[in-house]
């Protein structure tokens, strides 16, 4: 059977998986849902932790890289990334 | 005269990075806008390009090289004249970046709605959050006026924005990887709606699945002046006390100081605090108070003895 992975990638509120999510990212390799930016207000999980007890497979977080000198108080990006899989297989 | 914003609303900008006036413009400029650029039903339409080029070519929407003065920049007694003109968008617009203010660009966005997209078999994609123009570390800023010359419901996608993300500084689409953020919000308004969004807010168009095509006018402005109290030409604005921090009294009535420190969703817990010391910063710059804090974010680490 042929394997489509899909992709869960969730900013949270500490760097933690713990913590409650801020903000997230759906990309559905399997083809049988097209997300796109804004459409959703609920995250599909309260924490990263929730996402783990689903099934979904952590693998990649971000790092704690420290402020740069003279820069401390620039915010940016958002910090606290975690991405997740799931490999689903199909007919797709 | 022009309506000046009150510190309240500039503390509501300084601290979320936009400001709304629902239905400020009359129905009658409003139809008078739309008939003007040629407004139809979406059944009329076959192409989008040709429909924005009709635009361009017949509407009294002038083309304006960048950097002219906004009082230079619409014929006289046009629609967009007139709005310029409405005392509370002249007087927000002096506030925020004064009475000398020059147009960078402008720009009428159309959103189709989903037959349109379906009768020409194309993907109908939301717009991907993004800041406009590029990285701007500057103190300085620049607003963007949108005006609704139409009801804009739930259905039709309203440009989404994210408040309080305006003082972060990111490289335009460097954002297009958050598809959602937790308090977005969509605007949703009735027709002759005026937002005003600093030139840094994180936004973008949402999908329109109503019937009617969605319009969206946007001109960016830039100050030649320093936006120091720019809407309290006597000065009168004068910085609050400390007041104990945690361990508070009950019942203590709001400030202005509470609209400032205001949290979203999306804050991280450890950024969030960056977030409010960058806000102070900015208002301190707003009202010329070099040394102002509040809930002694700034005192605290200013408090250098090495």
């Amino acid at each position: 059977m042929p394997k489509r992975q899909k992709v869960l990638v969730l900013y949270l509120k500490f760097p933690s998986l713990e913590a409650e999510v801020i903000s997230w990212a759906t990309f559905d390799g399997t083809g049988q849902k097209l997300h796109m930016t804004g459409d959703s207000d609920e995250p599909p999980y309260p924490t990263g932790l929730d996402a783990l007890l689903d099934g979904w497979r952590l693998f990649q977080s971000s790092q704690a890289i420290p402020e740069h000198p003279g820069e401390e108080f620039r915010t940016s990006y958002l910090k606290h990334e975690f991405f997740f899989e799931k490999i689903e297989e199909g007919d797709f | 005269m022009v309506k000046l914003l009150s510190t309240e609303q500039m503390a509501e900008f300084a601290n979320s990075g936009c400001l709304f006036f629902d239905g400020l413009i009359d129905n009658e400029t409003n139809k008078e806008f739309l008939n003007d650029i040629g407004h139809t039903d979406i059944e009329n339409v076959d192409n989008m390009q040709k429909y924005f080029q009709n635009i361009k070519a017949s509407s009294s929407i002038p083309r304006i090289p960048a950097g002219t003065p906004l009082k230079n920049a619409y014929p006289n007694k046009s629609p967009l004249e007139k709005i310029f003109q409405n005392e509370v968008v002249a007087g927000a617009i002096n506030s925020l970046v004064g009475s000398e203010a020059v147009v960078d660009h402008q720009f009428l966005h159309l959103t189709f709605p989903t037959k349109y997209f379906k009768k020409t078999n194309q993907r109908q994609m939301s717009q991907v959050n993004h800041q406009d123009s590029t990285i701007d570390p500057r103190i300085t800023f620049d607003i963007q006026l949108f005006y609704f010359p139409t009801d804009v419901t739930k259905e039709m996608g309203g440009t989404r924005y994210h408040p309080g993300t305006h003082l972060r500084i990111v490289n335009e689409m460097g954002i297009a990887k958050y598809q959602n953020i937790k308090g977005q919000k969509n605007i949703v308004c009735k027709a002759g709606t005026i937002g005003i969004f600093h030139n840094g807010l994180w936004h973008g168009a949402g999908v329109n699945f109503s019937d009617e095509i969605r319009y969206m006018f946007k001109v960016r402005l830039q100050p030649t002046e320093k936006q120091e109290l720019l809407w309290d030409p006597e000065k009168k604005y004068k910085p609050l006390p400390n007041k104990a921090l945690y361990w508070t009294d009950e019942n203590q009535e709001k400030t202005v100081n509470d609209i400032l420190m205001k949290s979203y969703p999306w804050q991280e817990a450890d950024t969030n605090r960056l977030d409010k010391i960058n806000t102070i910063k900015f208002w301190r710059m707003l009202t010329g108070h070099k040394n102002l804090d509040i809930d002694y974010w700034l005192t605290r680490i200013e408090n250098e003895l090495y």
